[in-house]
């Protein structure tokens, strides 16, 4: 009965239920819209972070970490995934590869990048090379002197399909080893930076130009569920106890991103807390308005003996039903904005390049988190009932006296 | 002169607005709380914003540099501006210039006793690059150039440091292609490592004297860069004018170009125009929940009073001058938020202008834009007022709704209203 007797209430003045249900509603939908179109920015850039040949884990011989020289490989790699393989869940995919700092050079011009000994099989969903090539051919699994490069390095280069491309590093015993390649792709990436940084090449040919024999130097794996990372790694590194391999995930190879979903985090509490204050003072407002107007009904009850506890609860029934109505329609928005714009993604291409200085692509897609709509929800029920309490103080403290001699 | 008429019409507003203090005082409540949070977000942003452009600036590009044209976009080491003495004295004369060095670049291998990696050599001149970047104080072990003798001293990124296995002191030798197209080689000891906390610049530089730059690589008195620093940002436009018509009395000035930081990072302005957008659309949703959060107040104002206004317009009171009062009442409420909005929120971005905000804990991340340790929010005219002034825009629209109300009160009908 409580509850019908504050929901008829509050509808004793609907233009101004309205009104205030308008502007939780509003709050509401920024708070999840924005932070799910924001979350969609965070997590292509992990996505992106993670192809690009990082993965949500790695495994390196010891040392090579800290200085990625091809004097330190994985000599058996097929042995390590072997052993591994138990701590997989579901659909986890993995590549090995060769990876080396080399110089490139042509006629022209010389760079400093990475060369990657890939095997292009296994690159696929690991890694954005797997995606294959804009131009020409990928490289194939016993490609000899076949190489793939990014658009923008070509252009650097000024060279095209078919021309010649010498790769220089250091071999196994530190000699300066070179060799020349044949450029037959070009792949394309989202970053130009990433498209000037790798080079491709089949595994085999690399470990010939290295003289590594069978060795990788990294394997990469990656899970369908990022959220896993942790848990998988520890179970890697148990099965690998004892051997000298290091175990890397995302967030040891990527700090930068890391940190920057912690910063976001914490700017999405304090946003909330922003627009809540916003709305805050005009529940205050109106919950007390709502009082004062009815201080005579207040005043009858008391006379006829209604505690004033029952007086409280009943003014937190009435803000608690706007709260809950405003939020589940701003929640409804919000979704069906989401949706809506999850569809087709939010094309940012005209401010491209400011986006690939922030290692954003252009076209954004949101990203619903249930965590981010819980606390959006939490902080306007929570909050706003916490803040109605002061109105219904002012409410349950009406004496009769009082009551009757305001007009 | 005011007409007698409005002066009472202000004075009667003014008293309504405070027939019920509590109310006002939480409608103004919120239109000051949403100044605030304008000017400082604002103030912050811009902040970091000239933060973020100075630092990138001084780590290396410059506020300006004269280059030869093409050379930007090829990197090609035979486009020099063969020289840059007479286009120096040119500059040095534009009074806005702060300071100015040269600069030369190439790809290079750099090899230490077992290892060898590709770096870009970066020929400075000791004696002047400390007045025009950062480089100086980013040294964490050993020293920076001296200044006339040691010619085969080098800097080196902590990175490449890392990479090479070298400490201060061990030699490297440097092997590359010379302008005229010649073997460049020469070995050079490591006197200084530096740390600028941006990647690829501490992986991927080596810093030799300009002298012995220009000797390696055959260069004679050529340099690719001359680097300068204005007194300020916004006298990057003036001094950029200037230069331009001073390269036209210079015989080599038709072959060159100047550039400003715009265009030597070009991604920095855009980001900027992201954030910046982002911002507007966050902070424009803000300001539309508190004029929904207000309404409510100016809505109730007029109809607890419906009794007295269809007395005051059965007395003669037209309903223009009604809609007029009502507005004047909801304006000085605005005012005296949007007030006391703009003096809480100078006062603590001002605070926080003076004594920084400690970002430490999101350092990774600024690093990659080129900022560090603490940013200083930079309140100016701008980000003092054009918050408020949105606020002021739409809680006067809002305040439109409810007085337009009161031309279709009749009389009769508002005087027997409860």
């Amino acid at each position: 009965m409580e509850f019908q007797i504050a929901w008829r209430n509050i509808w004793r003045n609907p233009r101004r239920t309205v009104i205030i249900m308008i502007a939780v509603i509003i709050g509401v939908w920024t708070m999840i819209a924005l932070t799910s179109l924001m979350r969609g920015m965070v997590a292509d850039m992990l996505d992106r972070g993670i192809a690009t040949l990082t993965g949500d884990i790695k495994i390196y011989p010891a040392g090579f970490h800290d200085d990625p020289s091809i004097s330190f490989q994985i000599n058996d790699a097929d042995f390590v995934l072997s052993k591994i393989a138990n701590a997989f869940p579901e659909d986890t995919q993995y590549a090995s590869r060769v990876r080396v700092n080399a110089i490139a050079s042509n006629a022209r011009h010389s760079a400093g990048l990475t060369l990657v000994g890939i095997d292009p099989g296994q690159e696929k969903g690991v890694s954005f090379i797997g995606n294959g090539v804009l131009d020409g051919r990928m490289i194939s699994r016993d490609d000899k002197n076949a190489i793939v490069v990014g658009q923008a390095l070509l252009e650097k280069f000024e060279t095209r399909i078919g021309r010649k491309l010498i790769l220089m590093s250091q071999d196994r015993q530190n000699e300066i080893t070179s060799k020349a390649y044949k450029i037959v792709g070009v792949f394309r990436s989202k970053l130009a930076s990433t498209e000037k940084q790798f080079v491709f090449v089949s595994k085999s040919s690399a470990q010939n130009m290295l003289g590594m024999e069978n060795g990788v130097s990294e394997i990469s794996i990656v899970l369908a569920d990022h959220e896993k990372t942790g848990r998988v790694a520890e179970s890697i590194s148990t099965a690998l106890n004892g051997s000298d391999l290091e175990i890397y995930t995302w967030k040891d190879l990527l700090p930068m991103l890391k940190s920057y979903m912690e910063v976001f985090d914490g700017f999405i509490v304090l946003w909330f807390l922003v627009i809540f204050v916003a709305m805050a003072f005009g529940i205050v407002n109106t919950m007390l308005m709502a009082v004062y107007e009815r201080m005579r009904e207040f005043g009858l009850l008391k006379a006829l003996g209604m505690k004033p506890a029952l007086i409280l609860r009943s003014v937190l029934i009435e803000s608690g039903i706007i709260l809950a109505i405003g939020a589940f329609a701003g929640n409804l928005l919000a979704i069906g904005l989401v949706m809506i714009i999850a569809a087709t993604g939010i094309d940012l291409s005209a401010l491209a390049s400011g986006l690939e200085y922030a290692g954003v692509s252009s076209i954004i897609y949101p990203e619903l988190v249930l965590k981010d709509v819980f606390l959006a929800n939490g902080v306007v029920m929570v909050l706003g009932l916490a803040v109605s309490i002061y109105p219904a103080v002012k409410a349950s403290r009406i004496t009769p006296v009082e009551a009757m001699a305001h007009t | 002169m005011q007409s007698p008429q409005v002066n009472m019409d202000m004075q009667m507003a003014w008293r309504n607005v405070w027939r019920n203090p509590r109310r006002t005082w939480l409608t103004v409540g919120a239109i000051c709380f949403a100044c605030m949070v304008l000017i400082f977000m604002l103030s912050f942003q811009f902040g970091s914003y000239e933060t973020m452009i100075n630092s990138s600036v001084k780590i290396n590009t410059g506020h300006l540099q004269v280059q030869a044209a093409g050379y930007f976009d090829k990197k090609n080491m035979r486009r020099v501006i063969n020289d840059p003495k007479p286009v120096m004295q040119m500059i040095s004369a534009i009074k806005q210039v702060e300071a100015m060095t040269v600069r030369a670049n190439t790809f290079s291998l750099v090899s230490s006793e077992d290892r060898t990696y590709g770096a870009m050599i970066v020929g400075i001149d000791p004696a002047h690059e400390p007045e025009v970047s950062t480089l100086k104080q980013l040294i964490r072990k050993g020293e920076f150039l001296p200044e006339k003798t040691g010619s085969d001293r080098a800097l080196i990124g902590s990175l490449l440091a890392r990479n090479l296995k070298v400490v201060i002191g061990d030699e490297l030798t440097i092997l590359g292609q010379g302008k005229d197209g010649s073997v460049a080689a020469s070995i050079v000891t490591i006197c200084g490592i530096f740390k600028s906390g941006i990647d690829g610049f501490d992986r991927n530089t080596l810093h030799i004297p300009i002298k012995t730059f220009q000797a390696v690589y055959f260069m004679d008195a050529a340099v690719h860069e001359i680097v300068i620093n204005a007194n300020s940002l916004h006298d990057v436009a003036a001094v950029k004018k200037e230069i331009i018509n001073g390269l036209k009395n210079i015989p080599e000035g038709k072959k060159l170009v100047v550039m400003d930081w715009d265009e030597l990072v070009p991604g920095l302005t855009q980001a900027i125009r992201i954030d910046l957008i982002s911002g507007i659309i966050f902070w424009f949703l803000l300001v539309l929940v508190v004029a929904f959060s207000i309404l409510n107040t100016f809505l109730m104002a007029i109809f607890e009073r419906t009794r007295e206004f269809g007395v005051m317009m059965a007395i003669g009171t037209t309903p223009q001058r009604l809609v007029k009062l009502l507005l004047y009442e909801s304006n000085f409420m605005t005012i005296v938020g949007v007030g006391l909005g703009i003096i809480i929120g100078c006062g603590i971005t001002g605070l926080f202008q003076v004594y920084g905000i400690d970002m430490s804990g999101a350092s990774e991340m600024l690093k990659q834009y080129g900022i560090s340790g603490r940013i200083y929010p930079r309140l100016s005219l701008i980000t003092a007022f054009a918050g408020p002034v949105l606020v002021w825009i739409i809680t006067i629209a809002v305040a439109f709704y409810p007085a337009m109300k009161i031309k279709k009160l009749q009389p009769i009908e508002a005087m027997t209203h409860v």
